[in-house]
């Protein structure tokens, strides 16, 4: 008699093992971790206060005393970095929430319901993909006024668009299923569709616009900061402390130099982990 | 294929309306009263803020005040700045012709740096050219340009002396901001380029090319790139907003003169009409620049047809 044959692995399973054969994903998943580490421990590996002034040290270059040197307040900039990454962390993925939740919600309604909704949600999208690259952040930024809070605000609605266009077109796709018309000809709920049968479809592709969306956002938060209309002095956020260091960098290229470097590392590491995600989930999907 | 342009042309219409009415409710949701706002500390003379709030037609209702302002628009007028009292399409007049250049710049570097990038990569795929390719397009979709924009200031103006670190005018004071600006755009033409270069010199009429006898050279550069440049050319559209965009950063990094650097200043200063007038015409340049790709790509590829 013949053997039953075992039950396959779920396609969820399947992903995870291909993301585990990616050496650029583990790599970028390792440093995260150990970024992610070193943000929720800053207040105990610090080795200084990143906003307490001393000005004897300022402007010294790196030593055994200041690994990453120190900038024009004496303040050390390793200090400064580890207290900005628990920042910078939080903007990307903060950003992406607010991105990610109003696209995915308005990328819905307009898919699944279609007619004079989409129609104005999808003229809402194309108003917002008006402003070009980070323009739409800058007057947000000017109507709600700089801060960090704000940055994040303004970030994320920025990014919405990206969101609401990928979920509305899955969605449309997801409707020509057999299952989602087999789901409506038993008069199966909206919700019920829409939960059961339709959202599935869309979570692969956000997950990986949302883990890419997490780098982009760090970079633009960090623009915005540089330009000093984000995080204000004296927040260590890795954009201010780089734009700290303009000034001196004849002097003291380590001051704008290090902050650079981390904030390159962490997009770098996100990034990696996007694409892995990407091959993993749907090696077919153009994003 | 004119069905598809007047179509084309005509869906920008109304985004170009939302995009005023945008940019107009921008200024009244700015916290403050702007009549407070350009009178300064004059603004103590609650009869002078009246007069001024008539003079502005504050009073009227926001319909009314919207009227106004699209008929200012049409006529060039796009007020006046509250801190250096000049019209404000006067002052983006003067710095219009720097963010251009920058762009086109920065622009032509990204195309023929990616373009070269992506060649080498798919022609020489799995060798060390194609990983070290994909390794600076990854490093640069992911260093800030800011960043990169001070160290190549600290490298070349500061250590070397080759190129002036901050101003604009001559080739010498375009060419860091432009490869600032043009390096991330650069990495992801890079892997389009690649990725559609890949696909396309599997199919069957490049195997016939070389089954013809044709050289490499010919095979790729004639045949294959020629097909492989179509995607590149929608995403063209879409990194030059980016660039324009990016513009802001890059002529703050080297203290340029231009639209950007002028929306972040005002800002900061609280010009909001300038503000206002800056992001109004750079998101209607925008929205021209994607027009006309969107119109080439269907001159160049006439399967293309409205949806």
């Amino acid at each position: 008699m013949a053997q039953p044959e075992p039950a396959p692995d779920s396609l969820w399973r399947q992903a995870v093992r291909r993301l585990q054969r990616n050496p650029g994903a583990m790599l970028g998943l390792v440093i995260l971790a150990v970024l992610v580490l070193a943000a929720l421990l800053a207040p105990a590996i610090a080795p200084f206060d990143p906003i307490k002034q001393n000005a004897t040290d300022a402007m010294q270059g790196p030593s055994l005393k200041h690994w990453l040197g120190a900038d024009q307040f004496g303040r050390d900039i390793l200090s400064r970095l580890l207290f900005g990454a628990r920042i910078s962390l939080r903007i990307g993925l903060v950003s992406v929430g607010i991105a990610a939740s109003i696209g995915i919600l308005l990328g819905l309604l307009a898919g699944f319901y279609g007619g004079w909704l989409d129609m104005l949600i999808s003229r809402f999208i194309d108003l917002l993909l008006a402003f070009p690259g980070i323009l739409l952040a800058l007057v947000i930024v000017t109507v709600i006024g700089p801060s960090l809070f704000n940055v994040m605000v303004a970030v994320g609605i920025s990014a919405v668009p990206n969101y609401a266009r990928l979920v509305r077109g899955t969605v449309l796709a997801a409707r020509e299923n057999v299952y989602v018309e087999a789901a409506e000809a038993i008069g199966a709920r909206d919700r019920t569709i829409l939960v059961k049968h339709i959202l599935p479809n869309v979570l692969g592709p956000v997950i990986v616009l949302s883990t890419l969306g997490i780098a982009g956002a760090i970079l633009s938060g960090a623009a915005l900061s540089f330009l000093g209309l984000g995080a204000q002095p004296p927040t260590p956020e890795w954009g201010a402390v780089l734009s700290d260091g303009r000034n001196y960098l004849r002097q003291a290229w380590w001051i704008s130099t290090f902050p650079g470097l981390a904030i390159m590392v962490t997009v770098l590491s996100v990034n990696l982990l996007g694409d892995g995600l990407r091959d993993a989930l749907d090696p077919r999907m153009k994003l | 294929m004119l069905g598809y342009l007047t179509k084309r042309l005509a869906s920008a219409v109304p985004v170009i309306i939302g995009v005023t009415l945008l940019v107009f409710l921008m200024l009244h949701m700015v916290p403050g009263d702007p009549a407070e706002q350009m009178l300064g500390e004059m603004a103590v003379d609650k009869t002078a803020v009246a007069n001024l709030r008539q003079q502005m037609g504050l009073n009227d209702p926001l319909a009314v005040q919207y009227g106004h302002f699209l008929g200012n628009i049409l006529h060039g007028n796009l007020g006046t700045s509250m801190l250096a009292h000049r019209s404000v399409m006067d002052m983006i007049g003067k710095v219009l012709p720097s963010t251009f250049y920058l762009t086109l710049a920065g622009l032509g570097v990204a195309i023929v740096l990616g373009t070269l990038l992506g060649i080498a990569a798919a022609v020489r795929q799995n060798t060390w050219l194609d990983t070290s390719s994909m390794v600076l397009a990854l490093l640069g979709v992911s260093m800030p340009s800011f960043w990169l924009g001070l160290l190549l200031v600290f490298t070349f103006s500061l250590r070397l002396g080759w190129f002036p670190a901050t101003g604009s005018g001559g080739w010498e004071r375009m060419v860091m901001p432009a490869f600032t600006l043009g390096f991330g755009a650069a990495a992801v033409i890079a892997r389009l380029v690649r990725a559609s270069m890949l696909e396309i010199l599997r199919l069957d009429f490049i195997r016939v090319a070389r089954a013809k006898g044709l050289s490499e050279h010919r095979v790729i550069y004639r045949h294959a790139l020629k097909n492989a440049l179509i995607p590149v050319l929608t995403m063209v559209g879409l990194e030059f907003g980016r660039l324009l965009g990016g513009t802001v950063v890059i002529e703050t990094v080297f203290a340029r003169p231009g639209i950007g650097r002028l929306i972040v200043d005002s800002i900061l200063k609280k010009d909001f009409q300038v503000v206002q007038g800056a992001v109004l015409l750079s998101a209607v340049f925008y929205v021209a620049i994607n027009l006309l790709v969107d119109m080439s790509y269907a001159l160049i590829d006439p399967r293309i047809r409205y949806q």
